[in-house]
C-alpha cells in the first residue's frame, strides 16, 4: 500500500527475495487446515512457518496434510526448529527440513533454553547459527531483544533478525521497544519482531518503531474469529509502515499546541 | 528383519530393503517426506540405491503446522 503513494518499492526484502507482505504467520494451533489456509489468505501473508515433525505412519494415505492447503510453490515455506534445545538437535532438523523441501534454504533457526518460558538459548543458537550459514543455509534467527547478541548474529552472517517481543504464545505484546530500537537502530538486515503479538495494536507499534516485518501466529489462531483477525493483522502492519515511513509528528511532553488558529477568535 | 522406524520396531521381510520400497510398503508414495537412516539423510535421488538392513534407525520426518 506504502509503494502507492511512494511511488517506490517498499518490498520485504529478506536473503535476496522480494515479498510484496510484511506479515509473516505461522501454520500450528489453528482447527482445521480449510481454517489455516482461510486465514493466511485474508492475511495476503506470503511466507508461513512449519514444523519439522516425525510422520504419523498409522494414517491413510488419501489423509491430506498441510501442504495440500498450502502448496509450496505457492508460499515461501519457512521451516523451523521449535522443540530443539541444542544446536545439534537444530542443525539436524533443518538439513531434514532441507530434503523435505528439495533444497530450499531460507529458514527460521531457534534454539530454545526452558520449556516453560520457551526463551531462546542464545549462545546454543550462536553455535547453531556458526554452522547453518556454513552449510549454506539463509538463517532468519529466532532471538531475544539484546541488541549485543542480535549484532553478533547479523555479523555471523544471519540473514533476518527476529527479536521476540513477549514469550511465545503469551499475548503480552511489544514489552521492551527501547531495546527493539536499539537493535532496529544498528540493524543491516531485515528485524522482524518473533514472538508475543496478540493483538492488532501490537503489530502496528512493532512497526510503528521501524520492524521490517512481524511474525505471528498465536495471536490470529486463537483468536475468537482467526479470519477476521488475520485481515485486521494484514491490516495493522500496513498501517504502521505506513506510519513510520510517512515520519511521526514530534511528541510534545505535556506542552499542547492547538489544531486551530488563534488569529480571528470572536470577540 | 526388525528396522526401528520413528521410535518404533516395525519387522519387514527379507534382509535389506531400498529406501523406495519402504516407503512404498508404508503408504508414503506420493507424500512429501524426508527419511535419515542412523543419523544421515538419504537423499531423494538415492532411494533406490540405498540398501535399509536389520537393526537400522529410521526417521522418517515431514512439515506439520508450527509457529
Amino acid at each position: 500500500m506504502a509503494d502507492k503513494i511512494l511511488d517506490t518499492n517498499d518490498d520485504l526484502i529478506i536473503a535476496g527475495r522480494s515479498f510484496t507482505s510484511r506479515l509473516l504467520i505461522g501454520t500450528g494451533k489453528y482447527n482445521s487446515f480449510k481454517e489455516t489456509r482461510s486465514a493466511i489468505d485474508a492475511s495476503h501473508s506470503k511466507i508461513v512457518t512449519v514444523a519439522i515433525r516425525r510422520v504419523n505412519l498409522g494414517q491413510s494415505p488419501d489423509e491430506p496434510s498441510l501442504l495440500d492447503f498450502l502448496p509450496p510453490d505457492e508460499f515461501t515455506y519457512l521451516p523451523n526448529t521449535a522443540g530443539c534445545y541444542s544446536s545439534d538437535e537444530a542443525i539436524r532438523t533443518l538439513r531434514l527440513a532441507r530434503e523435505l523441501l528439495d533444497g530450499h534454504s531460507l529458514v527460521k533457526l531457534e534454539v530454545l533454553g526452558d520449556s516453560e518460558t520457551l526463551y531462546p538459548n542464545v549462545i546454543e543458537t550462536i553455535n547453531a547459527a556458526k554452522i547453518l550459514i556454513k552449510d549454506g543455509f539463509d538463517v532468519m534467527v529466532y532471538t531475544s531483544d539484546d541488541p549485543i547478541i542480535a549484532k553478533q548474529l547479523e555479523d555471523i552472517g544471519c540473514c533476518a533478525i527476529m527479536p521476540l517481543a513477549s514469550l511465545i504464545g503469551s499475548g503480552m505484546g511489544i514489552l521492551n521497544p527501547w531495546n527493539l530500537e536499539i537493535i532496529i537502530d544498528k540493524s543491516n538486515v531485515p528485524v522482524i519482531v518473533d514472538a508475543g503479538v496478540g493483538t492488532a495494536s501490537d503489530a502496528t507499534i512493532a512497526m510503528e518503531l521501524g520492524c521490517d516485518g512481524v511474525l505471528m501466529n498465536t495471536a490470529i489462531a486463537l483468536a475468537d474469529n482467526p479470519i477476521l483477525m488475520a485481515s485486521a493483522m494484514k491490516k495493522a502492519v500496513e498501517s504502521g509502515r505506513e506510519a513510520f515511513i510517512a515520519g511521526r509528528m514530534d511528541k510534545k511532553l505535556y506542552r499542547a499546541s492547538p489544531s486551530s488558529p488563534i488569529k480571528g477568535l470572536i470577540k | 528383519m526388525k528396522i526401528h522406524i520413528n521410535g518404533n520396531i516395525k519387522e519387514f521381510e527379507g534382509r535389506k530393503i531400498t529406501a523406495q520400497e519402504l516407503a512404498i510398503q508404508l503408504n508414503l508414495n506420493g507424500k512429501r517426506f524426508a527419511i535419515e537412516r542412523n543419523g544421515e539423510i538419504i537423499p531423494k535421488t538415492n532411494f533406490d540405491g540405498i540398501y535399509i538392513n536389520d537393526g537400522d534407525k529410521i526417521e522418517i520426518i515431514g512439515a506439520v503446522g508450527g509457529g
